[in-house]
């Protein structure tokens, strides 16, 4: 009944959309024929005196050729991009290149770990799983190396002085990148187009090379950006010393493990969009059942990879500030410090979304309800997180606002504006998100060991130390020097790990064989709950974009910082309104162009032509 | 916190609790309720920005609870569909449907009718600072230096607590009259600036700042921030002009010695 409408709408919103076109197009050729120019009326060329141009421009040309010839050659520095600037230019395309490049290292990631799951367990559908994931790579595949070359020929034309230092300092790394570049592709299509024509053993070490391959390409890109921020291995005037040292820079390994980490999530949020968009599309409960399965594990994929993520962060930001006192302000308390509160509501949205996801999926079993009811205290316990953790330290007030406060920080709120209130909030929402998860894995299912009730007290109690252990140093934080404030998230996030890894062992032999209630029903999820899976997918990719874009214009006037300076026009850091209208539409761009993807990937299971045209009833069918 | 105002909210919870009402309304309910709380439930009121972010988070929560379930979603619809098909309703509903216009005009009306107030400038709490600074023409690096006085605390308690006490007589000679007795901003000058002096018993202030980074700021003040600092109007003096280097090294010891709190420790990076 659902594809049945999801047609019929599309049969009524294909001629209005055609119309609407039409009719803009005509509209433009209006304006534009209107506003042809004509030739005003001359007086007939008899009677018209000559006039000096065609040897004044001829005059002009010779002069500028001579003029050319005069002027010895000058390297350049910076050329400009015509409409938008250099820098928005670089920024967008480079942006691009790193999201397709985030997407092709992710998914073969998962796709080996499902393909292997498949493997083990002899269950072909996991097999299947992996290869729709793995359709998905070979396009995209392409357009990372379109847009890497983009990128390296806007760079030398646009930024030649800049780029002729980065090669001075990295061209040792530059043929193995390239060397590795071909062993990725050459993996990546053997992967592809030998599924099911190798032994899954070899095809497992395929998919297993070209993961390594393709983080090895991404540790040696890492090594040129994070130079940039945390210079090493050269001399004060910038000549280098060693290259090893410039690479294992000061931010070269938190930003590896970073980017690996939120790769894996970006990835598996992606594929999880691909999924929702085919689920949308489905007209049989076979296809809805099986793209909501997909769409499940894309986007637990997605969440598991999420949960570690904040630590990640947390620890390149905290390399960044020792690094640089100066760089570490600038990102935490100065021009860059409200990209943080638009990040904290980006991130709580994607918990929620994340946790939505699960409570709507408990909807897949029937007799759900005693499930169902604990989620308000759930959702009570993320809101609250989620107030704090975007609460501003630097509060956006009117003058008579912040006198009735008595100053620039509230009284009370002024809390949670701090490191100790986020670290808390953040650490009790992956509590949270993982307990949504808990919750949804034993819906329908009934433990039926002798030690049932013993567990699942063993389990809450785990649950509740951890998350009071969590919230007793949160305010002892507030009692202690900043160093050791830092210092206390380290056990803050160990308790949280140990919980979740001890109710997980648990949970493991509760559950092991459970006395099912009701089946799982697959494809039985509201449409709008595929449209999460494509707001957390956006969410995802927008977080990346606005995150990228702190952490190069962290720089500020430097390209290399405190070693080249930028004495480009662009040489000022833009208000962040523009910064996030940048990122917007080079998000846009990005899922226009995934959405190309898809399409493409949904090709394949299109009947070919012949066969269509022959059996026209069939497909209408 | 304003406790007769949270005190009827509950009451009008509990209320609704004993009728037994319906998700509709418990989701109206809460959302109006947190909205009292937090416009009107404390005693140094919430400023409008940050009261439009919670209200923002409290709406996505209670959209998606009253939708995370089938049984959830009926229950809100229900309602909502008998609303507006029933015949018994049509009077309210043509009332409904006048008055949200209505509604949104007279927020207009309410938001535009507000008193003068100076244009607002947000403004970064903490700019960042250079990497070195020239006072009295000696570099001092903010990134790699500390306050030289300050491991006197442990090799030469006698003389660490001799710099104390003399930036003690510089506060109390200079800062006192903004910065305030107990250095909470709330000095005798401070009234008639905008901003107002830093707190500097406020957890989130000097605690979280390494004693370079004060020494950037007491030595250059107001003229001396950077261009993200923004509007610069800050009444501090640029103190290099009257202090020596000591004095206010000194004057940086007292303020983490008073306030009980004490600099951000330099971080070693990691060892290669």
């Amino acid at each position: 009944m659902n594809g049945l409408s999801n047609r019929k709408l599309l049969f009524v919103l294909g001629p209005v959309t055609g119309l609407v076109m039409f009719g803009a197009v005509l509209v433009i050729a209006t304006f534009l024929t209107n506003r042809e120019y004509t030739q005003p009326y001359r007086a007939p060329a008899a009677v018209v005196d000559t006039t000096p141009r065609a040897a004044g421009l001829e005059a002009e040309r010779t002069a500028a050729e001579a003029t050319a010839r005069a002027t010895p050659y000058v390297e350049a520095e910076y050329r400009a991009f015509p409409v938008v600037g250099s820098r928005v230019a670089i920024w967008a395309v480079a942006q691009l290149h790193l999201l397709f490049a985030a997407f092709v290292l992710a998914v073969p990631i998962f796709a080996v770990l499902i393909e292997a799951i498949g493997y083990k367990t002899g269950d072909k559908r996991y097999d299947r799983l992996a290869y729709e994931f793995t359709k998905l790579l070979s396009v995209s595949f392409s357009l990372t190396a379109t847009f890497g070359a983009a990128l390296t020929f806007m760079l030398i034309i646009l930024y030649p002085k800049f780029t002729n230092y980065m090669m001075s300092v990295f061209s040792p790394t530059f043929l193995p990148y390239v060397g590795l570049f071909f062993a990725e592709a050459f993996f990546l299509y053997t992967y592809y187009y030998g599924w099911g024509k190798f032994h899954p053993l070899v095809h497992l070490a395929l998919g297993i090379g070209l993961n390594i391959v393709g983080t090895a390409i991404m540790f040696i890109a890492n090594a040129w950006l994070t130079f940039m921020m945390s210079p090493n291995g050269i001399s004060d005037a910038g000549a280098l010393i060693s290259v090893w040292e410039a690479i294992y820079n000061f931010t070269w390994m938190p930003i590896n493990v970073h980017r690996v980490i939120a790769n894996v999530a970006f990835g598996g949020s992606v594929a999880a969009a691909y999924a929702a968009f085919k689920f949308l599309q489905a007209t049989t409960d076979e296809e809805r059942a099986h793209y909501d399965w997909m769409g499940y594990i894309g986007n637990f994929v997605a969440i598991i990879a999420f949960l570690p993520l904040p630590f990640a962060g947390y620890w390149l930001a905290k390399e960044i500030y020792a690094y640089s006192q100066t760089l570490g302000l600038t990102m935490m308390g100065g021009a860059f410090s409200w990209l943080f509160i638009i990040q904290a509501v980006l991130i709580g949205n994607l918990f929620l979304g994340a946790n939505y996801y699960l409570w709507l999926g408990m909807g897949r079993v029937k007799g759900a309800q005693p499930v169902q009811k604990f989620v308000k205290y759930l959702l009570i316990a993320i809101a609250i997180c989620f107030m704090v953790w975007a609460t501003p330290r630097s509060i956006i007030a009117t003058v008579a606002e912040i006198r009735s406060m008595g100053g620039s920080s509230h009284p009370i709120l002024g809390f949670l504006g701090v490191m100790s209130a986020k670290n808390t909030a953040v650490n009790i929402l992956i509590l949270t998100t993982y307990m949504s998860f808990l919750l949804y894995r034993r819906t329908g299912k009934t433990a039926t060991v002798a030690w049932a009730k013993t567990g699942h007290t063993a389990q809450l109690l785990i649950f509740a130390s951890a998350a009071i252990f969590v919230i007793f140093l949160g305010v002892y934080g507030y009692f202690v020097e900043a160093s050791v404030r830092i210092g206390l998230s380290v056990p803050q996030v160990s308790a949280v790990l140990f919980a979740m890894v001890a109710i997980t062992a648990i949970d493991y032999f509760l559950y092991r064989r459970p006395k099912m209630t009701a089946d799982v029903r697959w494809g039985h999820m509201p449409a709008i709950s595929q449209y999460v899976l494509i707001f957390i997918a956006v969410t995802f990719t927008w977080l990346m974009g606005l995150m990228g874009y702190v952490r190069s214009g962290l720089r500020q006037h430097w390209h290399v910082y405190g070693v080249i300076r930028d004495t480009s026009p662009d040489a000022f850091t833009p208000t962040l309104g523009f910064a996030t209208q940048v990122v917007s539409v080079t998000v846009l761009a990005f899922f226009l162009l995934i959405g190309f993807v898809f399409w493409l990937a949904s090709l394949h299971d299109l009947p070919d032509f012949d066969q269509r045209s022959s059996h026209p009833h069939e497909r209408s069918s | 916190m304003n406790i007769p105002v949270v005190l009827a909210v509950a009451a009008v919870f509990t209320f609704l609790r004993f009728r037994r009402a319906n998700l509709l309304v418990w989701a109206g309910a809460w959302w109006v309720g947190l909205y009292v709380i937090f416009r009107f439930g404390f005693s140094a009121p919430i400023p409008a920005s940050v009261v439009s972010l919670y209200m923002g988070i409290v709406s996505i929560a209670i959209l998606a609870y009253v939708s995370s379930s089938e049984q959830r979603r009926e229950e809100i619809s229900g309602p909502l569909i008998r609303f507006m098909t029933d015949k018994r309703y049509t009077a309210l509903l043509g009332a409904t449907v006048v008055a949200i216009p209505a509604l949104a005009a007279a927020n207009v009306y309410v938001q535009m009718n507000v008193p003068l107030e100076p244009p607002l400038f947000p403004r970064t709490v903490h700019p960042a600072s250079p990497t070195e600074i020239t006072v009295h023409d000696k570099k001092i690096d903010l990134d790699a230096g500390e306050n030289p006085f300050l491991e006197l605390a442990v090799s030469h308690p006698e003389e660490f607590r001799k710099h104390v006490e003399n930036g003690r007589r510089v506060y109390y000679q200079n800062c006192v009259f903004c910065h305030g007795d107990n250095m909470t901003a709330n000095g005798m000058f401070v009234h008639g600036l905008d901003p107002i002096p830093t707190n500097f018993a406020d957890q989130g202030a000097i605690s979280i700042l390494r004693d370079t980074y004060l020494f950037w700021r007491i030595s250059k003040g107001g003229p001396g921030l950077p261009e993200e600092a923004a509007p610069w109007d800050t009444a501090m003096p640029a103190w290099e002009k009257f202090l020596t280097e000591e004095e206010i090294w000194d004057t940086i010891l007292f303020l983490y010695e008073f306030t009980g709190q004490k600099p951000r420790a330099r971080e070693e990076v990691h060892t290669q």
